[in-house]
């Protein structure tokens, strides 16, 4: 069910399997995903899609039971969570973590210079750390102040994903997951955090949309569209698919799905 | 040595003291220390049998003859004194080495009119009559062995006064150095602070420990917060690696008293803080701040009992201890509130984090109440850093030593951050960045 693109492969994920406890939860996915391309990813709840982007991303409490990542070339699955963030992917959490006593301004910084230090580039000094933030907080439309209060501590929820964007923005990934980044925002901020998005969007940048409704896919329009439904990918198009799937439900992709085998 | 040999050590020291160095004292302070004697011979020394002291071991103090002296004070630097401590070196300070004002590394500046920043050893030997109604009516001998002890000996330490509607804005530092290099060396400071009606002060205990010796420092200190008076009062302590301290201190909160009580211990084998509040006035309110980061085999014992006496008051309480190694932590935090102290309100807080398997912590906050019309509560936790904080802090590229080590900080800010002593906090901030970094990699190694 792997989408047909033949080119320059960023991301190839393979057959990969993998479970909570004894709860299998991925059960075989299959995705190809080139530089410069915007994937959606899609389904109903329980499907399987933040487990996707967390076992991208290298949390610990998911165990991977078969299967392979490359991520331009090398086993993903190998690195741990900060050399994947190093090699340039980029989770966006669906559910930022609140870490009070630290500041944003702090962790940001502590983040970039980690980044550059590994990609072989000096580290920012503050004055050159701020004016890179300055510039990249227009993109979100982000409060100054807001990066001097301790991290995602008592933020709106639109404050959060606007936070998520601008630490993307700041530390210039080459794959971005983005998980349930719509969740909880009212159409001012979905506008705001799309806008964001897609200003980030290069051709050498490639980028994957988790998302539960259509809605965002207004806004951040992809070039392919993945429906996954009990850890599979059962379902791969492009626009059409989403426009298709908001009229007829996740039902008519619950008919078409294969028989589970276990 | 048994614990019973050294309680004799000590009752021996004292009759030659008594006869010695004591017996040129004036008459009340002969008594003072007749009556604290007393105390100890009945006392003892505390076991792990009694309540109060059922998770610490005073082996380390009652094994070892320890001696009084300061033969090595010669050896101490101003450079030695603020590369361990907190403050810096335009501070306004007095020194104290082994016990005994040290004036070479004093430097006391020209304060407001009335103003009294000086060492008790000289008030007591002018008896003029300045300390005579407050040394000792604090701290009770009572039931407390090391008070007793402390009374029974003491001869030195920091006497400040701050007179009525006098708001003193620069911090006043009591530096408390011990230093041992081979022998035993024993000190029983006694610090003496009278906040007067309408007064504001800061005032830094800080107590360090060098040499490669042991040594056993044993200070009291008394705090009168008097009617309407703010009082920031800080304890730091970053005793040495063979260092046991056991401290008190006793304060009294008068009519809209505000006090906040620092108490922030970074090292010493041994260390036990006994705190005891008294908001013995309408409208008083103190805030306890506590916060301890041991390593290693370190041992360190908070015992805090605030009493409630008047209605109206507040006390709020917050402990934190963040452990690595073998290290043990104990809090018991009691709070009392009397039977006239309607409309208290009382909220205690302990919490730990462990940062190794084996780290142990022992906490027992406790609440005693005999008013009917109060608000009051308390909680106790002990965990390891947050696993979702972790990777959240890894999935941006910052690598698990430093994403612990910036957790660990957090942690402690909370503690650190209510320091107002700005240059203190900044110093504080940075010792503590550099503590949580080098423990990870040593703990990785």
């Amino acid at each position: 069910m792997a989408n047909s693109f033949q080119g320059n492969r960023m991301l190839e994920i393979k057959n990969l399997r993998a479970k909570v406890g004894d709860n299998e939860i991925l059960r075989g996915i299959d995705l190809n995903v080139g530089p410069g391309e915007v994937h959606a990813i899609m389904g109903p709840n329980g499907s399987g899609k933040s487990t996707l982007a967390h076992v991208l991303a290298g949390r610990e409490n998911y165990e991977v039971t078969g299967g392979r990542v490359l991520y331009q070339g090398k086993d993903l699955l190998r690195m741990s969570p900060e050399e994947r963030a190093r090699e340039g992917v980029f989770l966006a959490f669906q559910y930022p973590v609140e870490i009070p006593g630290v500041s944003t301004t702090y962790f940001l910084k502590a983040a970039v210079n980690a980044v550059r230090k590994y990609r072989g580039l000096e580290e920012l000094d503050a004055m050159e750390f701020l004016s890179l933030i300055k510039e990249k907080m227009q993109l979100v439309e982000m409060d100054q102040a807001l990066i001097n209060r301790p991290l995602n501590e008592g933020f709106s929820g639109g404050e959060k994903k606007r936070n998520e964007i601008l630490q993307m923005a700041v530390l210039d990934p080459k794959l971005a997951i983005l998980d349930e980044t719509d969740s909880g925002l009212d159409i001012d901020a979905l506008r705001i955090v799309a806008g964001g998005v897609n200003a980030l969007r290069d051709k050498n940048r490639a980028m994957i949309v988790i998302t539960h409704y259509q809605r965002l896919l207004n806004y951040i329009v992809p070039d392919f569209i993945h429906v996954l439904y009990e850890g599979r990918i059962v379902k791969s198009g492009t626009r059409e698919l989403a426009l298709e799937l908001e009229d007829k439900g996740y039902d008519w992709i619950k008919g078409e799905a294969p028989r589970s085998e276990v | 040595m048994q614990a019973s040999e050294s309680k004799e050590l000590y009752l021996s020291a004292f009759r030659r003291y008594r006869n010695n160095g004591a017996s040129k004292n004036p008459a009340w302070l002969r008594q003072l220390r007749e009556s604290a004697i007393a105390s100890f011979q009945e006392l003892g020394f505390p076991t792990t049998h009694d309540e109060d002291w059922k998770y610490t071991s005073l082996d380390r103090i009652t094994s070892v003859a320890f001696q009084r002296g300061n033969g090595a004070a010669k050896a101490v630097t101003a450079d030695d004194i603020f590369a361990l401590g907190f403050a810096d070196s335009a501070c306004n300070r007095l020194v104290f080495i082994n016990g005994t004002y040290f004036p070479q590394l004093s430097s006391v500046r020209e304060s407001p009119v009335g103003v009294r920043i000086e060492s008790l050893a000289g008030i007591l030997q002018r008896n003029d009559g300045l300390v005579e109604p407050y040394l000792g009516r604090y701290a009770r001998t009572h039931g407390q062995t090391f008070v007793a002890l402390n009374t029974a000996f003491m001869e030195d330490g920091a006497f400040v006064l701050v007179p009525k509607n006098c708001k003193l804005e620069e911090p006043i530092h009591l530096i408390h150095v011990s230093i041992s290099n081979g022998e035993s060396v024993a000190s029983h400071p006694r610090n003496l602070f009278i906040v007067e009606e309408g007064g504001e002060a800061r005032i830094v205990e800080t107590y360090i420990g060098m040499g490669k010796g042991s040594y056993f420092a044993n200070p009291v200190t008394e705090l009168l917060g008097g009617p309407n008076t703010t009082i920031d009062h800080y304890r730091l302590q970053r005793e040495g690696a063979k260092g046991s301290h056991i401290g008190t201190l006793e304060a009294q909160l008068s009519r809209n008293c505000n006090l906040t009580a620092h108490a922030i211990t970074l090292g010493g084998a041994l260390v036990r803080n006994d705190v005891h509040m008294v908001l013995n006035g309408e409208g008083s309110e103190c805030l306890l701040n506590g916060l301890y980061v041991l390593d290693g085999k370190q041992h360190v014992d908070n015992s805090t009992e605030i009493e409630h006496t008047k209605p109206q008051a507040t006390s709020l309480e917050l402990y934190k201890g963040i452990l690595s190694g073998s290290a043990r932590g104990v809090f018991n935090g009691k709070i009392l509130v009397h039977k006239d102290a309607q409309k208290t309100n009382a909220r205690q807080t302990n919490k730990n984090l462990l940062l190794s398997a084996d780290a142990m912590v022992n906490t027992k906050p406790q609440l005693e109440i005999y008013a009917d019309d109060v608000k009051c509560s308390h909680g106790s936790t002990i965990g390891q850093l947050d696993r979702d904080a972790l990777f959240y802090l890894r999935s941006r590229g910052i690598s698990i030593d430093d994403a612990q080590s910036l957790l660990s900080y957090a942690f402690a800010s909370e503690v650190v951050s209510r320091v107002k002593i700005d240059s203190m906090r900044a110093r504080l901030d940075d010792y503590l960045l550099n503590k949580f970094g080098k423990n990870q990699k040593s703990e990785i190694q």
